[in-house]
């Protein structure tokens, strides 16, 4: 290595030196320290910190890392708990990722995570390093990574801006996870304007293991070695860190470094096998993801959730760069690198396990009994600090919250005022109309960018209601797994609207046959310093927590990402919500269309006048006022164990459900999922539930399923119902037309390979939709702002 | 020989992906899966070869490149000279062009996306080691997943594969990725070798391949490509 000249290096700030120079102004401002905080560090260490402290301060006092705006409202997800929540839940919040019984020995562990800023910057490396992130979230729980999903929300589709950060997310998330070998199981896409200088790109991983295979990172056992393994530690991702390559530092040391991290996926591919092979042979005690503020986490973290002491030499890291400074390498995010905890006999076993991947390995220093972490650098210590007050005792506020000034007002304008359409020919042209718009058509111009079926266990993936996995291949025990966040609800009622998304998740996990078991979320909201996002916040959280306790489901882990906003803008509080469901055996799945012919179809549920928040109002009217629709939660469970019941004894063809955009739109989905088109009437409909036409077609009521049943079936199914109390219609028929296949390239830009034929979406006495037109509505949107993929 | 006797290897790079799934599809046929490792020089005695898709090393030159120079590929070469039946999926194809076991080359698909897709092909070729057991001119439905699937050769190699009914697998109704002649799989002279874009491993298990007409990923039409590999091996014996 051929080191710069030491002349040119800055005087090394350790300890003594702090000791010795108490009045030296430090740049904590600038690394977004408040005064207070500083002076609470100075407390800590009954002096100034060096340097190096200062960044790990700094870094893992951040808001990102210390959760400092969200610790006291995120409580409640472990106090509004009941025993059936724990029973299943392996690991819970606090961990890399949750953990999930699921049955026959074999455990599930997910989280979603936000990598929103990054992304906005630049966004083919934001979305990259975002899915990176969260798989080594996984992996270091012992677990092997099966699939991934993501939650992306960009601004208008018709901003030129727009195409730039839709280019740059999904081609990022396709080359990462595409090289990664992990099939991408479904996700959300959604454009708003509220979104335009803050786009959110959330990632989703999944991964399965054994019960026995649990590992938790933590640095025990004194004289255990400290390894740091995989990519070498460069200059890229020291966010707010171009003070430290100021001159307050480092003069004549590298400059202003990017602050997006630089994805490679083929390390982290080898990374997880790796590691895999790691845990398999025994030879660690425990691993850590190397994420947000790199080694500074890494090593306070390890040595706080272990005895509590440990001992680094930082010049043992290896690096890219080798005129980096201490503190950069404290800070430095570089991507694919994992830290292990081995005891002394198994490093050599453990070396020639990451030699066979060819994987970079230096070991960095033990595990102490002093319960200090103390890291040396050129000979000088520069950190001997208690690592709890760094990775867990970060500050802690209650932040002011206020009722926002304008929620009232919004309240009042209700979309109920707004004008229907009563003309059959104005009803067909507003299905159209919404099934184009931005958030309800197709978007397999960007998951056909993604591999769906690497691992060969893919059961359902898009354009299901969830993604499902198959767990164990012998007996068929699979997850499903579901994501959602309707924003336009949340900036109307955030309790509610966090209640919705977590009711829609559910419903989507249930209308594969799954059971819903377990729950990640990732909270993006604006700046937690504006009272009115706070209470925001503050009131998505307790209706999540409240949501969950009264469905039984536990939160397992999940994310909050807050300061997205745009000047004084906000976004929409965008609560993302998964959720895990198990399935016994993969087999008895249900898809979310109708293949065959001459099916029933029936409603589940009933409708009411809730156009308020609906895609109906956003697309028709660009209306955004009133009140989400209501939210039954033991409703939600009763049509869970419906469909569950309904899967397992084989009666349903099909299951879909009814969000954004409603009946309408659920129906012209089930048609076009197998080119099997249907005679729906609706008079019975509104004579039962009181309702308009308009509101038939459009209201978002929830708790709502449309199946379709073999008429063979149809006395159990009825059966069932009734015996459940659940309200059910039958609304149509399925009828595939006739005619016979012809390419999809009749389609035009279709890539999904349905056979065209003369069947509809006929909705009796109304209006009748072509198979064709349909298609034609749904597909075009995005390649007409984005391009075809293929020609 | 007996069907279990039949020992297919499948290679594992270190950015192999698919590997596990054609293992898989291997013992659905009845055959047994070796694992065979990128840095060996060992191809442990079995009777055919896959090339599984993936990235082998990254793929950050062209794809399959630095693969084709591994030390397994030296004897994959040999085994292929030899009339070992080897069949290269994707990256694997990429690989066997590479190292000049079949001819031409693929590039960045012409739409400059990556592009998974359920693809109709028609087999044009059933006679080689990785197709015999396909009824002629079949058509077929396969996964296709890639980013640079665009087959090119000159027009001297095109006219002679084609003349020579070396053109295995052709694209049907969509050309996904700008293939010359719609180009999906090719053979060596001898048919021992055979490279092909898309995955017939995903398209092996009822439950877990590409929809059909008849039920929701229920297609098995890529069975018939390792099913084809085992006839091949037992009837040698």
């Amino acid at each position: 290595m051929s080191d710069s000249p030491t002349s040119m290096r800055p005087t090394v700030d350790s300890v003594s030196v702090a000791e010795a120079t108490p009045e030296k102004e430090q740049p904590y401002a600038a690394l977004g320290l408040k005064p207070d905080e500083y002076a609470r560090i100075r407390e800590i260490l009954g002096r100034r910190p060096t340097s190096g402290e200062l960044a790990m301060y700094s870094v893992m006092w951040s808001e990102h890392c210390s959760y400092k705006s969200s610790k006291i409202y995120l409580r409640q997800f472990g106090s509004k708990t009941t025993e059936k929540m724990r029973k299943n839940l392996m690991v819970g919040i606090g961990e890399n990722a949750g953990v999930v019984d699921v049955g026959e020995g074999w455990a599930v562990t997910f989280k979603v995570e936000s990598h929103n800023h990054p992304s906005y910057i630049e966004p083919f490396q934001g979305a990259a390093t975002g899915v990176g992130g969260i798989v080594r979230d996984i992996i270091s729980m012992g677990a092997r990574p099966v699939a991934v999903m993501d939650q992306l929300r960009f601004g208008d589709i018709d901003s030129a801006d727009t195409a730039r950060v839709v280019h740059g997310v999904v081609g990022g998330i396709s080359f990462y996870a595409n090289c990664l070998g992990l099939p991408n199981i479904g996700g959300e896409t959604y454009f708003d304007k509220v979104y335009q200088g803050n786009p959110l790109v959330n990632a989703l991983a999944v991964g399965v293991l054994r019960h026995e295979d649990i590992h938790l990172a933590n640095a025990s056992g004194t004289g255990n070695k400290v390894v740091l393994f995989g990519a070498r530690t460069g200059g890229d991702g020291i966010g707010g860190a171009s003070i430290l390559a100021s001159d307050t530092f480092s003069a004549g040391g590298p400059t202003k470094r990017p602050a997006v991290q630089v994805g490679d996926p083929f390390a982290e591919k080898v990374l997880i096998e790796c590691c895999l092979e790691l845990f398999r042979e025994q030879l660690v005690e425990g691993i850590q993801d190397l994420g947000a503020a790199g080694i500074s986490c890494a090593t306070s973290e390890l040595a706080s959730n272990g005895d509590g002491g440990m001992y680094i030499e930082l010049d043992k890291v290896l690096l890219r760069d080798p005129s980096l400074t201490a503190e950069e390498i404290l800070m430095s995010e570089s991507q694919e690198r994992m830290m292990a905890v081995v005891t002394p006999e198994k490093l050599d076993a453990f070396l020639a396990v990451v030699e066979k991947w060819d994987v970079e390995t230096s070991v960095l220093g033990e595990v102490t009994d002093t319960g200090r972490l103390i890291i040396d650098w050129r000979g000088e210590q520069i950190v001997n600090v208690e690592p709890r007050t760094v990775a867990v005792d970060g500050p802690v506020y209650d932040r002011p919250v206020a009722y926002p000034s304008w929620i009232d007002k919004l309240h009042e304008d209700t979309a109920a005022v707004l004008p229907r359409a009563t003309e059959p020919d104005e009803l067909r042209a507003q299905v159209l109309t919404l099934l184009g718009s931005a958030n309800l058509a197709s978007k397999s111009w960007i998951t056909d960018q993604y591999d769906r079926y690497v691992m060969g266990n893919t059961a359902l993936s898009f354009p299901d209601d969830g993604g499902m996995v198959r767990v164990d291949e012998t007996s068929g025990l699979g997850f499903a797994i579901a994501t959602d966040a309707n924003g336009r609800y949340c900036q109307l009622d955030p309790y509610f609207g966090a209640q919705l998304a977590l009711a829609e998740a559910y419903r989507n996990v249930s209308v594969t046959g799954a059971v819903p078991a377990a729950v990640t979320d990732c909270l993006n909201f604006g700046s937690p310093e504006n009272p009115e996002v706070m209470w925001q916040f503050s009131q998505a959280i307790a209706g999540l927590s409240d949501g969950c306790l009264e469905l039984e489901i536990p939160v397992t882990g999940g994310n909050v990402s807050f300061y997205n906003q745009t000047g004084g803008a906000p976004i929409h509080p965008t609560p993302v919500v998964g959720v895990l469901g198990v399935i016994d055996d993969v087999a008895r799945r249900v898809p979310s269309g109708w293949q065959d012919e001459g099916n029933n179809i029936y409603l589940l549920g009933t409708t009411a006048t809730e156009l308020d928040g609906s895609a109906w109002a956003g697309t028709i009217h660009d209306h955004l006022g009133g009140r989400p629709p209501l939210v039954d939660l033991p409703r939600e469970a009763a049509l869970g164990a419906l469909l569950h019941a309904g899967a397992m004894q084989g009666l349903l063809a099909s299951a879909h459900d009814l969000a954004d955009g409603g009946l309408a739109q659920s129906l012209a989905e089930a048609v076009m999922r197998f080119g099997v088109g249907a005679r729906v009437w609706l008079e019975e409909l509104m004579l039962r539930d009181g309702i308009d036409l308009t509101t038939a077609l459009f209201s978002e009521s929830t708790g709502r399923v449309i199946v379709s049943v073999p008429r063979e079936d149809d006395v159990k199914f009825m059966g069932l119902c009734e015996g459940r109390g659940y309200p059910v219609l039958r609304i149509g028929v399925t009828d595939a037309g006739a005619g016979s296949a012809s390419s999809d390239a009749a389609i035009g830009i279709g890539v999904e390979p349905t056979p065209v034929t003369d069947a509809a979406l006929d909705i009796q006495g109304q209006f009748r939709i072509p198979i064709a037109e349909l298609y034609a509505a749904h597909r075009g949107t995005l390649p007409a702002r984005f391009g075809a993929t293929v020609a | 020989m007996t069907s279990s006797a039949a020992r297919i290897g499948v290679v594992t790079f270190p950015g192999s992906l698919d590997d596990r799934d054609a293992a898989r599809a291997v013992r659905l046929v009845g055959a047994s899966a070796v694992p065979l490792w990128h840095g060996s020089h060992d191809l442990e005695g079995v009777d055919a070869v896959i090339l599984p898709g993936g990235f082998s090393y990254g793929d950050y030159l062209r794809a399959g490149a630095i693969a084709s120079l591994s030390p397994i590929m030296a004897e994959v070469v040999d085994a292929a000279n030899r009339g070992v039946p080897v069949l290269g999926i994707c990256n694997g194809f990429q690989m066997l062009t590479e190292a000049h076991l079949l001819p031409g080359g693929l590039i960045r698909n012409d739409h400059g996306n990556f592009i998974c897709r359920d693809q109709r092909l028609r087999v044009e070729n059933t006679s080689t080691a990785w197709t015999n057991a396909f009824p002629d001119s079949a058509e077929i439905t396969i996964p296709l997943k890639n980013g640079e699937g665009g087959f090119i050769a000159s027009a001297d190699v095109i006219s002679s594969l084609e003349d020579s009914g070396r053109i295995v697998f052709r694209y049907l109704e969509v050309n996904p990725n700008g293939s010359m002649n719609d180009i999906a799989g090719v053979t060596n002279a001898r048919g021992n070798v055979v490279g092909l874009m898309p995955h017939p491993e995903h398209a092996v298990e009822p439950g877990f391949g590409p929809d059909t007409r008849d039920a929701m990923r229920s297609g098995t039409d890529g069975l018939p490509l390792f099913a084809s590999a085992l006839a091949s091996l037992l009837a040698a014996a």
